[in-house]
């Protein structure tokens, strides 16, 4: 019923501190201003006035023309079906990994959470290597599979600590145990089953991996067209009008949300997950548990370690005979560079996004704690509503003319990377930043610390392991980026999603072969960035 | 009427007591019309014993009976008993009405007569006319009030009341037990009720079952567990002095104590130290063996630390214990 006591800003700050804070407020509203807002308004331009003058034809076309209309009928359904098949699936899952202890809990949450930060083109691989035709259900799989996780955090974590005294007052008012479930457990959630839908369906709504390499030929969401019309037909008006339609939907979704949750949030008092949870005592317990585990290890684990098996077993007998085959330039090959030296590219620019992304994010989240207001971190959450597709897109027809050539430039890449990684970095610092308790401050203050001394002790010490983290998952995402960087990046530069998409493009066992391979090396690349962040948030930060 | 037998309730499978009894053999009745406490220090199994006899947790053995019939095998909902939480556990997503005509939804009870007793109950409680009000909105007394609203709504055959007045400060709680007491007397219906507090277990209680441990110390009329300790530890428990200095094993309250001159059968002691209690001093005395006493001062002349004096018994104050086993 109280609310914890907000972060105030530093009563006592010098004429220095608030220069310092004018900086850090001025540097990610810059680097929004043109490397997002810049792009974005290119866009509205090209699609609202492609010859300087309005021009409502594009978007006109979006809604008459029977193709792009059936893209975007494809687009919302698939979407819906996807989240909701998302919700029927992983819903059970966060009630078993919340509520029911049993050996080895610790580690499946943790395995659970891997798929939402793997890379498109790998999953892709996993499920093509598993043998799933291209369809529509290997769509709604792989969709299930990223955002199993969304659900599972997200709803798990309400779960986690609601008060079941509250389902055992309304047993003893005589409620069985599914009116117990309707009446008081499910609207509990409710606003968590919303974030959670709400995000999945935006992730599924801006889907472009998933869609081009498992969605075969014939189907197209609004992403993948806009690819299609910008680098094969040129139609650089539609693809603008297709991103505009696209963004306004997200944000029209995004604010109906937003009014909606701000209803139906209701504070609660939460309990302590030790004392919420139990052993599964209860036949339906124990079904549920057996039934859950093995979803999750077919549905998760097991694409994963196909890829492996896959990758590892070329026709010439087991071993490494495809990851040695990245070594090469095969005669025509669509790509100029042997795959091998993608490993190197990748991790280049990953690290150059990561920077980028940790100190315009950083810098945003103090900004925003220490001022108090929510705009700027909205601002720079932003680009994590309008796709990967849509920044690249932006990228490519805003930054190859003067005022800001940088076509051809090697900063493109990781630019484009920083800015879909930056959100993140947002989310995951300015909690940890708010959540720290002024009094800390206060008590330092009074035992003698400067303003300037108080935040090297207290302030920095907190930050800087949450910046870990959040550096951590910018470079797992940069190593992945796919949607922004397939507009960006240089044929004799490409990073490893690159490669795997062009493998998977070419006929042939080896090509197939050297995309597992690749893929195989992206996922561990992968998998060591989120064990390193993960292990410092063991330390302290967050429960789940 | 409420039967227990025997009734034994291991701790959940969390915290450091995991797997220990929290109930370890209890017998207990409530009659219908009557008011029963069980009294005993936190952390005795008291919480636990309610949430076993509705049925929240498994008994590992004893029984649980309604008038004869064994409730082994009917679930919480179905046992028509009611549970006051300790901390209200109001559903914050429903308003002051939602939560008291919540037990009458799932009786069925047609809306016109759940909104009419609810009305009735909010009334009743010192709450008219707030059913529109958000629980969240309300204060601690008047969250209390709507828990025992709601409890009542369906009617139980059985009210239980988990640590009734807990939270609540001085002045509300003297108000509140009579307010119960008043609701206890009117609905005669059994009454089972848990503290920790002896003043809120003899202010309620027809009947008080002292508990230590998940194990019955004591089970009589209030007046007789009050003025007849039956156990060292129902003595210390209610304040009495358990001591030996004038011969048996014997529990006297500090008032059946006086300091005074040398006299036959009087303990020579010291003076400790001295607290005021609301109309008393509270004078801590030591004797020559070490063994420290409470007596009640109403004198003016309360002796300073440190003065020697002489501890006079009044024997119609003390009750002899039997010596432990």
């Amino acid at each position: 019923m109280t609310r914890p006591p907000r972060a105030r800003a530093a009563t006592y700050g010098t004429r220095g501190s608030r220069v310092a804070a004018g900086i850090a407020i001025a540097i990610p509203c810059a680097f929004i201003a043109v490397f997002f807002a810049y792009p974005v308004a290119s866009i509205l331009g090209r699609g609202l006035a492609p010859n300087g003058a309005l021009d409502l034809d594009p978007l006109r076309r979006v809604f008459t023309d029977p193709t792009q209309r059936g893209v975007v009928w494809f687009t919302v359904w698939q979407a819906a079906l996807s989240t909701l098949l998302t919700l029927v699936l992983a819903l059970p899952g966060a009630y078993v990994l919340a509520r029911l202890r049993f050996p080895g809990r610790s580690l499946v949450r943790a395995l659970v959470t891997i798929p939402f930060v793997m890379p498109t083109v790998l999953v892709a691989s996993a499920f093509l290597a598993l043998g799933v035709p291209r369809s529509l259900g290997a769509i709604l799989l792989a969709h299930v599979f990223f955002n199993y996780a969304v659900v599972v955090r997200v709803v798990g974590e309400l779960w986690r600590h609601l008060d079941p005294q509250e389902e055992d007052a309304a047993r003893m008012l005589g409620a069985s145990r599914l009116r117990v479930f309707r009446e008081i457990t499910l609207p509990a959630l409710r606003p968590g089953i919303v974030a959670a839908a709400t995000i999945t369906f935006l992730f599924c709504f801006t889907s472009f991996g998933v869609i081009l390499f498992l969605g075969g030929p014939t189907r197209s969401t609004i992403e993948t067209e806009i690819y299609r019309q910008t680098t094969r037909f040129l139609d650089l008006p539609l693809a603008a009008a297709l991103s505009i339609v696209q963004l306004a939907a997200v944000i029209a979704l995004l604010w109906l949300v937003g009014r909606f949750q701000r209803g139906a949030s209701v504070p609660r008092r939460l309990r302590a997950a030790r004392e919420v949870e139990h052993r599964p005592r209860s036949i339906a317990d124990r079904v549920l548990l057996v039934t859950n585990l093995t979803v999750m290890a077919t549905l998760l684990a097991l694409p994963l370690g196909e890829l492996v098996v896959r990758s590892l077993t070329p026709p010439s007998g087991p071993g490494f005979g495809y990851y040695r085959a990245l070594g090469t330039v095969r005669a025509g090959s669509t790509l100029f560079v042997a795959p091998l030296d993608a490993v190197g590219n990748s991790l280049r620019f990953a690290v150059v996004a990561t920077v980028i992304a940790v100190t315009v994010g950083g810098l945003a989240a103090w900004a925003g704690v220490r001022t108090r207001s929510r705009w700027l971190e909205g601002a720079l959450a932003l680009p994590l509503g309008i796709s990967a597709v849509t920044l690249g897109f932006g990228f490519l027809i805003a930054l190859d003319e003067p005022p800001l050539d940088l076509r051809g430039s090697q900063w493109l890449v990781p630019l484009a990377q920083a800015l879909v990684a930056m959100p993140f970095v947002v989310l995951l610092t300015a909690p940890v930043l708010r959540a720290i308790d002024p009094r800390m401050r206060d008590a330092a203050t009074m035992l003698g610390a400067s303003p300037a001394r108080v935040r090297r002790a207290v302030d920095l010490p907190i930050a800087a392991r949450a910046l870990f983290v959040a550096a951590a998952f910018a470079f797992a995402i940069s190593l992945g980026e796919f949607g922004a960087t397939t507009f960006v990046a240089r044929p004799d530069t490409p990073t490893i999603p690159i490669v795997v998409y062009r493998l998977l493009g070419q006929p042939g066992d080896v090509s197939f072969g050297a995309a597992m391979a690749a893929s195989c090396i992206l996922m561990l690349l992968v998998a060591l960035a989120v064990l390193a962040g993960d292990r410092v948030r063991a330390g302290r930060l967050g429960e789940f | 009427m409420l039967e227990v037998r025997g009734l034994v309730v291991r701790y959940g499978d969390t915290g450091e007591k995991a797997g220990a009894p929290a109930v370890a053999g209890i017998d207990l009745r409530v009659g219908d019309g009557e008011v029963v406490c069980v009294l005993g220090p936190s952390g005795s199994g008291k919480s636990t014993l309610l949430r076993a006899i509705a049925g929240l947790e498994p008994a590992a053995a004893g029984t649980v009976a309604w008038d004869g019939v064994d409730l082994h095998d009917t679930p919480p909902h179905r046992r028509r008993f009611g549970l006051m939480f300790q901390d209200h556990a109001l559903f914050p997503h429903r308003d002051v009405a939602g939560n008291v005509a919540f037990g009458l939804r799932m009786q069925g009870v047609p809306a016109d007569a759940a909104r009419a007793r609810t009305a009735d109950l909010l009334a009743l409680v010192g709450l008219p006319g707030t059913e529109d009000r958000p629980v969240r909105a309300l204060s601690g007394g008047e969250q209390q009030r709507v828990a025992l609203a709601r409890a009542l709504a369906p009617d139980p055959r059985l009210l239980m009341l988990d640590e009734p007045l807990g939270a609540l400060d001085r002045a509300l709680r003297e108000h509140l037990v009579d307010e119960l007491r008043a609701i206890f007397g009117r609905r005669d219906r059994a009454v089972l009720l848990v503290t920790h507090d002896h003043e809120e277990a003899f202010a309620l209680a027809d009947r008080v079952v002292v508990v230590r441990a998940g194990r019955v110390e004591q089970d009589a009329g209030a007046a007789t567990v009050w003025q007849h300790p039956a156990t060292p530890f129902v003595a210390e428990f209610l304040g009495y002095n358990v001591t030996r200095v004038f011969g048996p094993l014997l529990a006297v309250r500090p008032e059946g104590l006086t300091l005074g001159p040398a006299a036959a059968g009087s303990v020579p002691v010291t003076v400790v130290d001295r607290t005021f209690r609301r109309d008393h001093f509270r004078v801590r005395v030591a004797t020559t063996t070490g063994e420290v006493l409470d007596v009640a001062v109403r004198d003016t002349a309360i002796p300073e630390p440190g003065t020697p004096a002489h501890l006079v018994l009044d024997p119609a104050a003390a009750v002899t214990l039997p010596a432990p086993a």
